[in-house]
């Protein structure tokens, strides 16, 4: 499966999938003008690894920030990931923010308790 | 502001006097404190970037670090909002998309985002009923409609998720204040504040 990598913009996170190297990452700043059109290949990719994932798969979202319209992307992918765990496969979230972020803190959180899916919380400092 | 005019009648867009008069007339007898931006034009995506990049690197180095977020995110939504749904108005020029005005304020207490852009009539009763029912919300209740939104929400053609103003309402903690003033028998010009304290909440 080709690896799909997208780099980071002013408005835009730096996308990572990539499950030779079973590394999955989603990081920056997610205000992109046209949401759906920025994670439509993030969610095809994403929907075709589903199909036949790694035996573990560990999915870091290192936001800085992303508005509301970004958030719902997330909650899709997040969701994408609970098909995962409901199918038997393991699946963990890791969610990570800055240390004086609370408020990404507390999103995460809330992640959290809208899907079925094992979250880790870390926080970073600059 | 300009202090120095007074009573200076509300004009329509149209005729170059800008969006500025709308709201001097709602705000003439307050007192704006400090100004940290004020813009009016076509809100771009671009321009929105600019904008809010520019409130960043002035809040660089404060340390109420949280309110700062909250005063950058709020400035995201809102401008995005008149990006995707300012009315489109005629003037001498040609047909003016996105356009809209917005105003960032503070004092000791509080950040104050300020938008206003032009609405078509048939949207006000949507926007003020929606607005009046998220100022009577509790936090647990805006939690739960952000949460049922984001689920169960759709896209709109626009590139908005319906999301904005619930998780506005829900950061600042405080009533969003709202107007419409008319403009003409189609349109009128939305108000619209969002106040931030400055307090830990």
């Amino acid at each position: 499966m080709n690896t799909l990598r997208i780099e980071p913009a002013d408005d835009s996170p730096q996308v990572i999938l990539d499950k030779e190297n079973n590394i999955f990452e989603i990081s920056g700043k997610s205000l992109p003008e046209n949401v759906v059109e920025f994670y439509r290949p993030v969610m095809d990719w994403l929907q075709e690894y589903r199909k036949d994932p790694n035996p573990k798969t560990g999915l870091t979202l290192k936001l800085i920030y992303f508005n509301t319209a970004s958030s719902k992307m997330i909650l899709d992918i997040l969701m994408v990931l609970e098909e995962m765990a409901e199918a038997g496969h393991e699946v963990v979230v890791r969610w990570m923010s800055l240390k004086s972020d609370e408020d990404m803190q507390e999103a995460g959180k809330e992640y959290e308790e809208m899907v079925d899916v094992p979250f880790e919380h870390l926080t970073y400092e600059m | 502001m300009e202090s120095g005019r007074k009573e200076q009648p509300m004009t329509y867009p149209g005729d170059n006097k800008g969006f500025i008069n709308y709201l001097y007339d709602r705000y003439r007898d307050l007192s704006m404190k400090e100004i940290c931006i004020v813009f009016e034009g076509q809100i771009t995506h671009q321009v929105m970037k600019v904008l809010t990049g520019l409130m960043e690197e002035q809040l660089e180095g404060m340390n109420e670090k949280r309110v700062l977020r909250r005063v950058y995110h709020v400035m995201v939504e809102s401008l995005q909002n008149i990006n995707r749904h300012a009315e489109t108005f005629e003037d001498e020029g040609g047909p003016c998309p996105s356009r809209g005005l917005v105003l960032v304020t503070r004092n000791e207490n509080h950040y104050q985002i300020t938008t206003g852009n032009i609405i078509g009539n048939s949207n006000i009763e949507e926007i003020s009923m929606f607005l009046g029912r998220l100022n009577n919300m509790e936090p647990d209740a805006l939690d739960e409609l952000y949460r049922k939104q984001m689920r169960d929400g759709v896209m709109s053609a626009k590139g908005g998720a319906g999301l904005g103003f619930i998780d506005i309402r829900r950061k600042t903690g405080n009533p969003l204040d709202y107007d419409f003033l008319p403009v003409d028998g189609d349109s009128s010009f939305f108000i619209f504040t969002a106040t931030i304290p400055r307090k830990q909440s």
